[in-house]
């Protein structure tokens, strides 16, 4: 295997971990409320499908499990954002430390067990595609979960009434309740749902990619799916784009190093952020005239 | 090693679980082998009743170099009932230990080990405000004048290290070893260049591929620095991160073969564990006390910087249990190495010894000292890759 392939294959699965929650968090935000709580909501995601998946064997379970947990913490952040009217940015910032928090005191009998994770499932016949069929469809499931996602979000979005209402939602609420909506209900259910994925990226981590569990083991990836879907001016695709950016090239700086090839390390580290940033910056540039009504205005309140 | 964390997130935790520290109060410090007035009486007057504090960066529990110290704590309460052991974890390298080392003088100790790296300058001004203190820290190194309450300790990691690189030179069959590392710091170094010498007295053909996390723990790096090297060939991997778990399991997935560091994680993945290091501070603990209770401290070998090796048979770091695959003709080999180590006139770096570039770091015959070894700024022929330049 030449390292071109192996940056992609990695990119792939590392960047699977940022584009579920990314797009959880696209969907919390086309409703009008931001999520800084996705990397909580990740952790929580990674603890629980690492705790289900060693308990009951099956890491199948922890998926749905953590998926559960993300949602625990999505609907606590909905609770206080949406029922209780609290600030987005500060509230965010409480999920994250509080799960945070929890994780660290609950993860501990964890570190350093074993899980059996998910298994690598080759897809029948396109996996067999020259050069591009093990970059793409040789991954444990959720890779394929999140091709899935990038679909399903779309078409619900730009093609269903109820995305139609979603993005209603996070534009001009009032027009909602005026056409016998709920936009409360819908901004909870968007928010519990998109960190219910949330908690997916973080079993991504736990029990499909790197399958372990330590404290912080998301190390801020959280932030950058919510800074994605921000660079990405809330597409499906362009999210797509920059978490798998962002995923190919974080692993293009390791297989830069086993190839013994010098350059720079620090701009090595840089590179994930650098990549991604310019090219979302340069596809999507409409994005600030993009950003849903409701957003702007829950933003603007914070500062 | 819990070293430098550089990173405006980690300034941003570290202030957040400072201000839970502080809402937590005194809570933080937990009390082991309670020291009763009537234990005392029986401690006898050689080893009057003394109480000590630990301080941690992580967790206590995290099977890593946190545990370790913990683990060794516990050892010194355990010998000795005289002794009051208080311990304090997951406390940020900032202003939170100054606090944490302030409540456990106000709680009575006269002996503080702080432990984590960034602790040093710290520790260095606290013990200077309180003489009545001593404070010792674990793996820094003072150049200048010791205050007489204060002083460092540590050992010579790169020894173990050696050894475990041996097992790897012998396990390998593409030749190509791979090591993932945090930070081009002085200890990392000089590991990276003990590994690839180990392995090279094994199979002189050996290489040693470098990648660097920038990260102490960062799951999803280390799974991509596993996977690069293991998809280019590398078939035996070791670490100087934090946590070691993402290493090993990627090793297994791949059935590669792995040699660990900080502590013995053979369960982790029985069939590919070579050997590794593993830390053992309970004499080194034990030793410390034992001088500061009899009034000793100042001018002692632990008031300076102290640094444990095979050859004073004090070193922390020791070898870890072979792994079942490894053969009883190269463990012979190994343990015959660490035997030498242990007699005087020998060492990992013994000369001639080659930078990457050619140039001879060692000349034949030269036996470097630690200080020397502390400093080394290159990596040695037959390591593949370079050191992040600022």
């Amino acid at each position: 295997m030449n390292g071109v392939e192996q940056a992609l294959i990695g990119g792939v699965d590392g960047g699977t971990a940022i584009l579920i929650p990314a797009l959880g968090e696209l969907i919390g935000e086309r409703s009008g409320v931001v999520n800084l709580g996705t990397e909580g909501c990740m952790l929580a995601g990674a603890l629980a499908a690492f705790d289900a998946g060693t308990t009951t064997g099956s890491a199948w379970v922890g998926v749905l499990v953590g998926a559960a947990a993300g949602a625990s913490f999505g609907l606590l952040h909905a609770w206080m954002t949406v029922i209780r009217r609290a600030d987005q940015l500060a509230s965010g910032l409480v999920v994250w430390f509080l799960a945070l928090g929890v994780t660290s005191v609950f993860g501990v009998s964890y570190i350093n067990k074993s899980v059996v994770p998910l298994p690598t499932l080759a897809v029948p016949g396109l996996s067999r595609i020259p050069w591009a069929g093990p970059i793409l469809f040789k991954h444990d499931a959720l890779v394929y979960l999140g091709y899935l996602l990038v679909a399903l979000v779309w078409v619900v979005l730009y093609r269903t009434r109820i995305g139609l209402t979603l993005r209603a939602t996070g534009e001009r609420p009032e027009v909602v309740t005026a056409t016998g909506g709920h936009p409360v209900r819908i901004q909870i259910l968007a928010v519990t749902l998109g960190a219910a994925l949330a908690g997916i990226g973080g079993a991504q981590l736990s029990v499909g990619y790197v399958d372990n569990w330590f404290n912080d083991m998301t190390s801020g990836y959280g932030f950058v799916a919510v800074a994605v879907v921000l660079f990405a001016a809330w597409r499906p695709a362009m999210v797509l784009l920059g978490a798998y950016l962002f995923g190919v090239a974080l692993a293009t700086a390791s297989v830069v190093q086993a190839h013994g090839v010098a350059i720079n390390q620090y701009l090595l580290d840089a590179l994930p952020y650098l990549v991604t940033l310019t090219a979302l910056v340069a596809v999507a540039r409409r994005g600030s005239r993009q950003a849903p009504e409701g957003l702007r205005r829950a933003l603007t309140h914070s500062v | 090693m819990t070293h430098l964390r550089p990173g405006g997130r980690r300034r941003l935790l570290a202030a957040a679980s400072g201000a839970l520290a502080l809402l937590a109060g005194g809570t933080t410090l937990s009390a082991c082998s309670s020291s009763s007035t009537s234990g005392a009486a029986s401690a006898g007057a050689s080893t009057p009743a003394i109480t000590v504090g630990f301080i941690m960066v992580g967790s206590r529990s995290d099977e890593g170099y946190n545990q370790a110290v913990y683990d060794g704590s516990q050892a010194v309460a355990k010998k000795d009932p005289s002794v009051k052991v208080l311990t304090a974890d997951n406390i940020p390298e900032n202003n939170s230990v100054v606090q944490t080392m302030q409540s456990m003088v106000n709680a009575g100790a006269k002996l503080i080990f702080a432990s984590s790296y960034g602790y040093f300058s710290y520790a260095e001004a606290f013990a200077k405000a309180n003489p009545n203190v001593v404070v010792v820290h674990q793996g820094g190194f003072l150049t200048g004048t010791f205050p007489p309450n204060f002083g460092t300790y540590w050992g010579q990691a790169f020894e173990p290290v050696s050894l475990g690189g041996m097992a790897a030179g012998a396990a390998t069959v593409s030749g190509k070893l791979g090591f993932v590392y945090a930070f081009p710091i002085s200890q990392s170094i000089a590991n990276i260049d003990a590994f690839e010498l180990g392995a090279q007295q094994m199979n002189p053909a050996a290489t040693t591929y470098l990648v660097n996390t920038s990260s102490w723990c960062d799951p999803l790096k280390q799974k991509e620095a596993a996977s690069a090297l293991l998809s280019q060939g590398v078939d035996v991997l070791t670490q100087h991160q934090d946590c070691q778990a993402t290493v090993i399991e990627a090793a297994k997935a791949a059935n590669a073969k792995v040699v660990g560091y900080h502590y013995d994680a053979e369960a982790l993945d029985p069939a590919g564990w070579l050997t590794g290091s593993a830390w053992d501070w309970s004499s080194v603990y034990e030793n410390i006390v034992g001088t500061v209770q009899s009034g000793k401290f100042t001018g002692s070998v632990y008031n300076a910087n102290w640094v444990g090796s095979f050859a004073t048979g004090d070193n922390p770091l020791t070898l870890a249990p072979f792994g079942s695959s490894v053969s009883s003709d190269t463990q012979t080999k190994i343990l015959a190495a660490e035997a030498l180590l242990k007699e005087p006139g020998h060492s990992v770096f013994a000369g001639p010894v080659t930078c990457q570039d050619g140039t001879v770091l060692y000349a034949a015959g030269v036996i470097p000292t630690y200080d020397q070894i502390n400093s080394i700024k290159c990596l040695v022929k037959g390591v593949v890759g370079t050191l992040p330049q600022s």
